[in-house]
């Protein structure tokens, strides 16, 4: 059988199956090395912004003054952070970020409004009330609608929303929507993660336990009281976390506002009024391909930092709203 | 008798109510959000379908030719060629890289990690990493490959920027799959003498491999309609020449996107047409990623 | 590893079993497992204490107790199934053929490949019906089977399955029955040859039929191998054993004896009374 040395008379030791345990360090190692992409991706992601970043505030990047270049703060925080005028390309330039942060945070307020009421009810209808064959064609549309491309919700929003749905709306309310508007990428944002507050709250409603909703019918509830009265605050941070996914899909949403909200900096109400976010901003500069060093690329950086810190608040809140989701019923 | 039975029915039959109103009231309201989001994918299906209708019959355009032409500045000339072999180049690239890296971190994270406060941590980095917005993975690739190791805008830059975007989507799907394979099969095979790497390769991911497909197809699907990180990395405008993986390049998205930008109607038409490309290819790999989960998953019968 | 017998749905042993024909075991050479003063823990909890015991040759040794006992674990000890539970901790001896298998420089997978184990439930892989019995010499690249489609054919008809999938060894080995899906199991255990089978409760999840032609089989695999099994089924462990090892609460090793001993005139009062139904 195996090679039974003197002193191995069972023939079990490590010397008899020697190539196999090499073969598995081998394979640990690269796993491991697979396992390391996305730490890598996550500190890079970290280095890249920080450094860069640190080029439009401080003229040199941070490596450099790490290995001794010279600190010298070109724009100031309090620019960056209280200036109300945008255009670091402009002649004139501005290093305020308060106009495409505000455009930011219309695009996800609006859309919240769209989102999370109509994903709520949805995810009541298919969790507490709608037939098994309802749920079977309900719930792959949704995952359509979640799959489709973000370009294409652009589109959506230049092609029917704003001529067929905006613009008669406005006419009645007496705004006036140009081809590319506030209100057009808050809706078609709105729309895109519907599906994403739909499903997770769904699944937080169906993990309440069928005890709770029993003993509340066995006290004569109605079925419109189990779902607001105990279903829907049994399954609340679940809820909340599908919320907290949706704003920060819609912070970092890009495509679609780029095309539906328009390009101008702008710190305004009216929904009609293009508007700039921060991630329009940075398709925009980057399809100017502008030269490594100068304000214009560097900004990107900045502004991406910005939006980078903005999304991982949100997603670290997500997680510990699941978590204490977890804890209370699974 | 009838007496009781007409106590009965006083009691059950109370009339409609306020209750009772307001509980119907409040189930239209659901069914009505429930068919908005059925309703917007209708329309949106319907208006792309009509707007390549009016680019082929309103504008003249040759679906053959606009399947065969390299795109143009000229929208009498402009094709969607380039674009789509463009998005085939990424789809393979992609495929090859996301597909190994995150099986490979999957099994690793399964099969091998420690349950230590290192691994939950790096669970926790997985999570948000699928959170971080994808403008953001083109702006690490414009700074690090395209940049930072200079090889510049190329096809394989945009490659890379997707492939780390749809990691995180390919890993958590894997580890859900590997998660179904019982563990008393990895034990009968211990048992049998194969080493961890030989139980794994011979039976656990032959076993998993369905679920694996699955998810990995339905992230390519997720890829390939990404815009923003091509744009970041230096996508073209306008795809004039059709593009290998070393040459500047445009997708089938960003050609999209270029189309709908311009302000002339046949140019918005043709992103149409586009779009229509785009879904049908994406619609038949998500068709692809349920027909391998009905047709090959295994049934442990557990 | 929890223990999931099923208490209770055993039947008492008040008279005498019908023994298998165990006359054709060859004479007793010698031990080949041999446990010396073994404890093992799981975590702050004792399962084992302090087990001495010296598995024969050729042999089918059973070993009996109620739910928790640790006769499981006793079991695991023998092949390090143990080791990919990160609470268990084991001290003292399981010598096989002399060498202590917990010794530093002993390879568990090259054990493994020594001493083959049949699961409480089937366990099958995905995979067709010649892979599953070949699996063992394939994972081990065992050089002394050549001809691996005759060994799995001599597997299979020592498992007697050989006559049931003959005709259908490419199709999958979870299209068959339980009891069948067991036997696969034994196959795919012995095609490699080892010198132990360890098995864990082979027959509780089966049915009755399916129970008796597994016992009929370990009757037979005696002949060419060690046989160690774990049973909750008193009338099994009376009628295809040579020895009995009785395990009470407490991991403790209260007799081992050959198997009519024990079940006729046992020496320690406790296993009289598990025995007769009045313990556990």
């Amino acid at each position: 059988m195996s090679t039974g040395t003197g002193s191995d008379p069972a023939g079990i030791t490590r010397d008899v199956s020697k190539e196999d345990q090499k073969r598995d360090r081998q394979v640990k190692y690269v796993l491991l090395g697979c396992a390391g992409v996305t730490v890598a991706t996550t500190v890079a992601i970290f280095l890249v912004l920080f450094d860069n970043a640190s080029g439009y505030f401080f003229e040199n990047r941070l490596h450099e003054i790490v290995l001794g270049a010279s600190v010298e703060q070109v724009i100031t925080f309090t620019e960056f952070f209280t200036g109300t005028r945008w255009a670091p390309d402009h002649s004139t330039p501005a290093h305020g970020i308060l106009p495409i942060v505000w455009g930011t945070l219309t695009i996800t307020v609006g859309a919240a409004f769209i989102s999370i009421p109509i994903g709520t009810a949805t995810a009541l209808y298919v969790s507490e009330y709608s037939s098994g064959r309802v749920r079977a064609y309900l719930k792959p549309s949704l995952e359509v609608l979640a799959g489709i491309p973000t370009i294409v919700y652009g589109y959506f929003a230049i092609s029917v929303v704003t001529p067929f749905i905006l613009s008669p709306v406005g006419e009645v309310v007496g705004l006036s929507f140009g081809r590319r508007s506030m209100a057009a990428g808050a809706f078609v944002v709105g729309v895109m993660t519907i599906p994403m507050v739909a499903s997770i709250s769904e699944d937080a409603m169906n993990s309440v336990p069928y005890d709770l909703r029993n003993g509340a019918y066995a006290l004569g509830a109605t079925k419109f009281d189990v779902s607001t009265k105990v279903v829907l605050p049994a399954a609340v941070s679940g809820i909340f976390a599908s919320y907290i996914l949706a704003v920060s899909r819609a912070i970092g949403e890009t495509m679609a506002v780029a095309l539906a909200a328009g390009m101008t900096a702008r710190i305004t109400l009216n929904p009609s009024e293009q508007i700039m976010t921060m991630t329009t901003y940075m398709v925009n500069m980057a399809r100017g391909e502008s030269a490594v060093g100068t304000v214009e690329y560097q900004s990107l950086f900045a502004v991406g930092l910005v939006l980078f810190l903005m999304t991982l608040a949100m997603n670290l809140l997500n997680d510990r709203l699941k978590q204490r989701f977890r804890e209370e019923y699974q | 008798m009838t007496v009781e039975e007409s106590e009965n029915e006083t009691i059950l039959d109370r009339g409609v109510s306020y209750e009772d109103v307001r509980g119907r009231l409040f189930l239209a309201v659901c069914v009505a959000a429930s068919f908005f989001g059925i309703a917007m994918l209708a329309l949106l299906l319907w208006d792309v379908i009509a707007t390549t209708y009016s680019a082929i019959f309103e504008f003249g355009v040759n679906p053959r030719d606009f399947l065969t032409q390299t795109s143009s500045r000229n929208v009498e000339k402009a094709g969607f060629y380039s674009a789509i072999v463009g998005s085939l180049w990424l789809m393979v690239i992609v495929s090859v890289i996301a597909f190994f890296v995150g099986v490979g971190t999957a099994v690793y994270l399964e099969e091998y990690a420690p349950d230590n406060r290192w691994t939950r941590l790096f669970e926790a980095n997985l999570a948000n990493l699928a959170g971080v917005p994808s403008v953001v993975y083109g702006l690490l690739v414009l700074g690090v490959v395209v940049n930072g190791a200079g090889i510049g805008p190329i096809l394989l830059a945009g490659a890379v920027a997707l492939a780390l975007l749809i990691v995180p989507i390919i890993i958590v799907s894997s580890i859900e799959a590997l998660r179904a394979v019982p563990d008393s099969v990895r034990q009968g095979s211990a048992a049998a003498g194969a080493t961890k790497w030989q139980t794994i390769r011979n039976v656990v991911l032959p076993a998993a491999m369905p679920g694996i497909m699955t998810g990995t197809i339905l992230a390519l699907a997720r890829a390939i309609g990404e815009t923003a990180p091509l744009i970041m990395v230096g996508a073209l405008f306008i795809t004039t020449r059709t593009p290998g993986p070393f040459d500047r390049f445009g997708a089938m998205p960003t050609e999209i996107y270029t189309w709908a930008a311009q302000p002339e109607r046949q140019f918005i038409a043709m992103a149409g047409f586009g779009i229509l490309v785009l879904l049908v290819v994406l619609f038949s790999m998500q068709g692809l990623a349920v027909y391998v989960r009905r047709r090959y998953e295994v049934e442990f019968g557990e | 590893m929890s223990e999931t017998d099923e208490n209770g749905s055993e039947e008492l042993i008040t008279t005498e079993v019908q023994p298998k024909n165990k006359s054709a075991r060859k004479d007793v050479t010698g031990t080949v497992v041999d446990v010396e003063e073994l404890d093992v823990w799981y975590g702050d909890e004792k399962a084992l204490d302090d087990v001495t015991m010296g598995i024969d040759e050729n042999r089918v040794t059973a070993l009996i107790g109620p739910s928790g006992c640790g006769k499981s674990t006793f079991l695991r000890c023998i092949n390090r199934m143990n080791d990919q539970i990160e609470v268990c901790r084991v001290e003292g001896g399981v010598r096989f053929k002399g060498k202590n298998v917990y010794d530093d420089d002993v390879d568990p997978v090259a054990l493994r490949r020594r001493i083959g184990m049949v699961f409480q439930k089937p366990n099958p892989f995905p995979k067709s019906i010649r892979d599953n019995v070949a699996y063992g010499l394939r994972v081990q690249g065992r050089a002394d089977y050549t001809d691996i489609e005759a060994r799995c054919e001599e597997a299979l008809r020592e498992a007697a399955l050989w006559d049931e999938v003959s005709d259908q060894l490419g199709s999958s080995g979870l299209d068959l029955s339980g009891g069948q899906q067991q036997r696969l199991c034994i196959a795919r255990a012995i095609a490699p040859d080892p010198e132990v089978v360890l098995m864990d409760e082979p027959t509780s999840a089966l049915d009755p039929v399916a129970e008796s032609k597994i016992e009929d089989l370990i009757d037979k695999l005696a002949e060419s191998y060690t046989v160690v099994i774990v049973t909750h089924n008193m009338q099994q462990a009376a009628r295809i054993s040579d020895k009995t090892a009785v395990f009470l609460t407490g991991g403790e090793l209260v007799e081992y004896d050959d198997t009519q001993k024990i079940f006729e005139n046992p020496d320690d009062d406790r296993v009289e009374d598990y025995i007769t139904g009045k313990f556990g």
